[in-house]
């Protein structure tokens, strides 16, 4: 919302600079993100700290500083020939000097005053003269200029009449800047006092509905500058006909309708708004169309009242010749609106319209219809100003896809007491500017006055929610500059809220909280000192699945891997990748939790599984990276059975892919590609430093892996997720041809139930260990698992230690078989073992494995 | 016998004399002073020599044992140094090679942020509690006194679920709502915690807006939690996290479940305040909102209001890394870009 200084000056005194203002809106909640600056100068930051002691920041403008001697307010008395040319004129130009300065220019708008001598009424504009610095008018680009004496077809020039562009205050370069009146200003007054200003943008939050009006914000400042608030004129100049008898108001639905007013001007003529009026509407970014509904606009953003007038004739002659009655109503079905902005609209049942008799007229507080809109010929205006509930609007707005500025305002409230006042000086700014009549009375239908808030504060409460002490009289002080009324009883504030404050509630609770920070914000919140924590400190629980998870991450960091975080939002499409064509799915059979507003349609749904994204993420980084060992901890999303809110189990996944090894400048390291075995290593890695004891694994029956190369982790006999090789033909849809993707994902919640974090240690050994080596040939059919249980079990309690270091097929072992070698590793701390013992557990262990294994003992 | 010692004294000094290497060395020794060598070999045949020459000859071939082998161990030590010296000059490598690299993990920027939240949130007594994403309306907005059409749901744009009132949620302060009810034991026990998670808001994707984001929740709730002891709480958050000297002002600003409601800026910690384009020349860096918790959500979380109080804060982790790295595009987070990824 932009605020131009010079306009909020006509409701507070302002005695700050604007950045220091700005300052003081930012901290009371009024974020005052841009201020604009119209030919004046930037404040020094050294000034605001020598002259009011502020260290305030701000970015350094770059605009144009008018030059206070050389860029002037300027009156054209006569527009004259060119005697060599035809596309330019002589303008002779009043700008307090002694003598007229005669100004070369091609401005078109000057061409129709050409030769008419001196003119009857001269026209304003600023003059910029030899030295002065302007930005370049036929520059693309910002360019700034300095102004240099230069004849044009043989006639003498060292002044310039000023377009907008050359002043920085628009983009407008078609013609000069051009007012019909003063301004209050005398010709030679420095530009920057006429037309010199300073706009602040202001960001509004939504319960700061009242400040969203030049009015508004001027009623914040004056509260926190504790400065007297000048409202503006309300007094009408009635010389008309009354206008009882000639409209009549139905309000059909007062809790979305609690007021509506109409005031009738008659015999207006339709015509530019003034200068002054117009100069205000550009500076809050709006175009001037005409008179009336320039008012309309004028009111909508210096108020906050928006306003709404009709071309009263048209409704007469929809009336049958009689005088109209205006109904506000809910739609009857199927009935449609014209609106102002061309679209043809259905009505949904909840739009509160404005109709008459003969149908429908406008989107009440939203937007006008076509058919009795303002028209070059309206000769009577019907002027609204009316009161609709907020919650009613938004969803209009919402409903109907329209964004209108006075939609904005109603849609986040604007009290009924308003509508009144927007009547009486909207009708009145029209009579002064369109020179009509204004019938005597206003029709004010008012069904449902809100109630007025009153709320009793005690001081108590004020200091048990802030901490700090006020007492009952400074706080009824702060509270008296914002507009509220206020009794003091004892340690009791009574307070009845200023109509503009919808936003306190009659709750007692609830409006004693929102007074509480009205305390604090108009106090200013830096003055509210800093204190620790004095309340008792809640009990501290346990919190492992956390903690272990973080300790899970840490493992999987140091085995090497590097953490991804991916979007949650996938489409069942891109989980159906990990489904090999033909065969059954091994995915969630829970149903997904679908978007109904997705913003694309590659996110739908939430995830079933961490694979796509991990092997997604591959697939990108794939073009910079030959190795790639990923891994993700995060939720999926199951959702289950008739529960409307779906399971979030955590889950694990790791995918790795590529050189087993770094990639360096030695030949040969890397060592071949990551296999079944690294991602086992990982995952083995993990349940090592976790405690996990008792792991197992069995083959995996899941259809996005390769059959023979995946595992199921089994812990306690429940499974805990799959790993293995990804199927050859899923790898290959995410471009991994050829080029074997390990991947896993774990249920990461029965990983972490099944840490030990009281787990064992082992006293170091006060004996030495004896080794011995034992290979053997077993069928192919036996495995590692199977032939350690063998050896455990045949060692006994003196085998500590059995690595397998060796796994070997071809010759001199049979086909069909296999040779397995192992380091055992003999120890107790009973005594030092002899050879003769551990001899007697080796033979145990070889005739063990020759029984169970059917092994054939190696040389 | 002895002539023949004496010789063989000479050449063998004289060879030793003449030795450089180490393997050399240590032949000379093996055929010199070693158990084959000729010196032992003639010291062992000294029991063969007629009984008179016995005494000097082995009186004179000890003598010469001495001398040869102070002259080896003069002579290992020379060649120790010699070599010790060859190999200082002539080991040099290219130091400015590369090394090996290793294979080396790495948390995700956003983990690590989160973390050291949390760390120093658990020094202030505000222990982690997770809560869940695909959440219902009311807890996610009604019971966060955001009422359906409640103008406040404007700033949070929603991903809405085909399940009628299941949406994602859009900020963490549903949390609270859980926080109370599941640890509040009916309103009647203090809390502090904070709610780190991923929340989820429907806006276009750009550099600087992203359709999914973590944010830290804060959370306490006690009988006597004051507006002062959030200021306090947040300075000494801002000092532990941006350095002893951190400066934090505190705005105006509006959220539905807190009353007072303020924003929370540092004084930017890359330009100490000075004015640069990370902070948009203002000096100050917004790094969370925060507030008194509005008494309709602890009455809603089960608490009396007009007993219990209690302030929240948020803070966007995503946001603060981008700031702290200079980080200019939101989406390297989500996009695992390993070029990315590893500069962590």
């Amino acid at each position: 919302m932009l605020i131009p200084l010079s306009w909020l000056k006509d409701f507070v005194d302002i005695d700050i600079p604007p950045e220091l203002l700005a300052e003081t809106l930012t901290a009371a909640g009024l974020e005052v993100d841009k201020i604009t600056y119209i030919g004046v100068p930037q404040t020094q930051p050294a000034h605001l700290h020598a002259t009011f002691k502020q260290d305030v920041r701000y970015p350094k403008s770059d605009h144009l500083v008018w030059d206070r001697e050389k860029l002037l307010w300027g009156a054209v008395k006569e527009v004259k020939a060119h005697p060599n040319a035809d596309r330019l004129v002589l303008a002779m130009v009043d700008y307090g000097a002694d003598a007229l300065e005669q100004c070369v220019t091609g401005a078109p708008n000057l061409f129709e005053f050409k030769d008419q001598g001196p003119l009857p009424q001269p026209l304003y504009t600023v003059i910029a003269l030899e030295g002065a610095e302007v930005w370049d008018g036929h520059s693309d680009e910002p360019k700034r200029m300095i102004l240099k004496e230069r004849p044009l077809r043989g006639i003498p020039n060292r002044s310039m009449v000023c377009s907008d562009k050359e002043l920085g205050i628009s983009d407008e370069h078609e013609g000069i800047m051009l007012f019909h009146e003063d301004l209050g200003h005398k010709p030679g007054t420095p530009a920057q006092d006429v037309l010199g200003d300073v706009v602040l943008n202001v960001e509004l939050t939504p319960n700061l509905a009242r400040a969203f009006s030049v009015f508004g914000v001027a009623r914040e400042v004056a509260s926190l500058l504790d400065k007297p608030l000048r409202a503006p004129a309300y007094d009408v100049v009635m010389d008309g006909a009354p206008i009882d008898g000639h409209v009549a108001i139905d309000i059909r639905n007062p809790e979305l309708n609690p007021r509506f007013t109409l005031s009738l001007l008659r015999d207006i003529t339709i015509k530019p708004s003034p200068d002054w009026l117009q100069r205000r509407l550009k500076l809050v970014g709006q175009r001037p169309i005409n008179n009336i509904v320039d008012v309309t606009n004028y009111l909508t953003f210096e108020l906050g009242q928006p306003l709404h007038a009709f071309d009263y004739d048209k409704l007469v002659a929809r009336a049958g010749g009689k005088a109209p009655t205006i109904i506000t109503r809910l739609p009857e079905p199927g009935e449609k609106l014209e609106t102002l902005d061309e679209v043809t609209r259905t009505l949904d049942p909840h739009n509160i319209l404005v109709c008459d008799t003969a149908g429908v007229l406008s989107l009440g507080g939203v937007i006008g219809g076509a058919e009795t809109e303002i028209s070059d010929t309206t000769k009577d205006v019907l002027l609204e100003a009316a009161s609709w509930q907020f919650i009613n609007i938004r969803r209009t707005m919402s409903t109907q896809k329209v964004f209108t500025d006075a939609g904005a305002r109603f849609s986040r409230g604007v009290h009924p007491s308003q509508a009144i006042l927007g009547v009486k000086r909207g009708i009145e700014l029209m009579r002064q500017i369109s020179g009509g009549v204004v019938a005597k009375g206003i029709i004010d239908e008012y069904p449902l006055p809100p109630e007025t808030v009153r709320v009793a504060l005690t001081q108590f409460e004020i200091d048990r929610i802030l901490g700090v002490h006020f007492s009952a009289e400074e706080a009824a002080a702060l509270l008296r500059r914002g507009g509220f009324e206020v009794t003091v009883e004892g340690e009791t504030l009574h307070v009845t809220a200023p109509d503009s404050r919808m936003d306190i509630s009659s709750d007692p609770i609830i409006g004693q909280a929102d007074l509480i920070e009205e305390i604090a914000r108009i106090s200013g919140y830096a003055a509210i000192p800093n204190t620790i924590i004095a309340d008792e400190m809640p009990d501290q629980r346990p919190n492992p699945a956390i903690e272990r998870e973080e300790k899970a991450r840490d493992l999987l960091v140091a085995l090497g891997l590097r953490e991804n975080i991916s979007y949650r939002m996938t489409t069942p499409e891109r989980e159906a990748q990990l489904v090999p064509p033909g065969m059954a799915s091994s995915l969630p059979e829970a149903d997904y939790v679908r978007l109904a507003n997705p913003i694309s349609a590659e996110k739908t749904v939430m995830r079933h599984t961490l694979l796509i994204s991990l092997l997604e993420n591959a697939r990108a980084n794939a073009r910079f990276n030959e190795r790639q060992q990923l891994f993700e901890i995060g939720n999926v999303y199951l959702k289950l059975g008739k529960a409307p809110l779906p399971d979030e189990p955590r889950k694990l996944g790791i995918l790795m892919v590529g050189k087993r090894g770094v990639p360096g400048w030695m030949h040969g390291e890397e060592s071949g590609t990551v296999d079944f075995f690294d991602l086992k290593g990982v995952i083995e890695g993990l349940l090592d430093g976790l405690h996990i004891e008792g792991a197992s694994y069995a083959r995996a029956e899941h259809t996005s892996f390769h059959p023979g190369r995946s595992a199921q982790l089994v812990l306690d006999g429940q499974g805990a997720g799959v790993f293995g090789e990804l199927h050859p033909m899923i790898a290959r849809t995410f471009g991994f041809e050829d080029m074997p993707v390990q991947a896993a994902e774990l249920d990461l919640e029965a990983l972490l139930a099944k840490t030990d974090p009281l787990h064992d240690v082992q006293p170091l050994p006060l004996t030495p260990p004896v080794f011995q080596d034992i290979a053997f040939i077993v069928k192919e059919s036996v495995t590692a698992a199977q032939a350690e249980d063998v050896i455990r079990k045949a060692g006994g309690d003196l085998l500590k230690g059995v690595q397998l270091f060796d796994v070997y097929t071809g010759e001199p072992v049979p086909a069909g078989h296999k040779s397995l070698a192992y380091n055992l590793t003999y120890q107790t701390d009973e005594r030092t073992l002899t050879d003769k013992e551990v001899a007697s557990v080796h033979a145990k262990i070889v005739k063990l494995c020759e029984r169970e294994l059917g092994a054939q003992l190696r040389a | 016998m002895l002539e023949q010692l004496e010789t063989q004294y000479k050449d063998a000094a004289a060879a030793l004399e003449q030795i450089s290497d180490s393997a050399a060395l240590a032949a000379w020794e093996r055929d010199t002073l070693g158990r084959g060598g000729w010196l032992t070999g003639m010291l062992r045949g000294v029991g063969q020599l007629p009984a008179e020459e016995r005494a000097a000859f082995g009186k004179r071939a000890n003598e010469l044992k001495v001398a040869l082998t102070g002259a080896y161990e003069a002579r290992e030590e020379l060649i120790k140094a010699q070599e010790l010296a060859r190999n200082l000059e002539e080991g040099q490598i290219d130091v400015t090679l590369p090394g090996r690299p290793r294979p080396t993990g790495g948390l995700h920027p956003s983990t690590q942020t989160l973390r050291q939240f949390a760390h120093v949130w658990a020094d202030m007594g505000f222990q982690v509690f997770r809560s869940r994403e695909v959440e219902d309306d009311d807890t996610n907005f009604t019971l966060l006194n955001m009422p359906p059409h409640h103008p406040a749901r404007d700033m949070q744009d929603t991903f809405y679920t085909t399940e009628p009132n299941v949406i994602l949620r859009t900020h963490t302060s549903p949390g609270q709502i859980r926080a109370m009810r599941e640890l509040g034991e009916d309103g009647t026990k203090p809390i502090r915690v904070i709610l780190p998670g991923m929340c989820y808001r429907y806006e276009q994707i750009t550099a600087r807006s992203e359709i999914q984001f973590h944010q830290v929740e804060g959370l306490a709730i006690g009988r006597n939690i004051r507006m002062t002891d959030l200021k306090g709480t947040i300075a000494a958050f801002a000092r532990r996290m941006f350095g002893a000297d951190a400066q934090v002002r505190f705005r105006a600003s509006y959220f539905p479940f807190t009353e007072p409601s303020m924003e929370v800026d540092v004084e930017c910690f890359l330009c100490h305040g000075d004015g640069c384009r990370v902070c948009k020349y203002s000096g100050w860096l917004e790094i969370c909102g925060s507030g008194m918790v509005h008494p309709v959500v602890l009455r809603n979380g089960g608490y009396d209001p007009s007993v219990w109080s209690g302030f929240a804060f948020g803070f966007g982790p995503e946001r603060m890394t981008m700031l702290m790295h200079g980080i200019e595009d939101i989406r390297y987070f989500w996009g695992n870009d390993l070029r990315f990824l590893e500069q962590f």
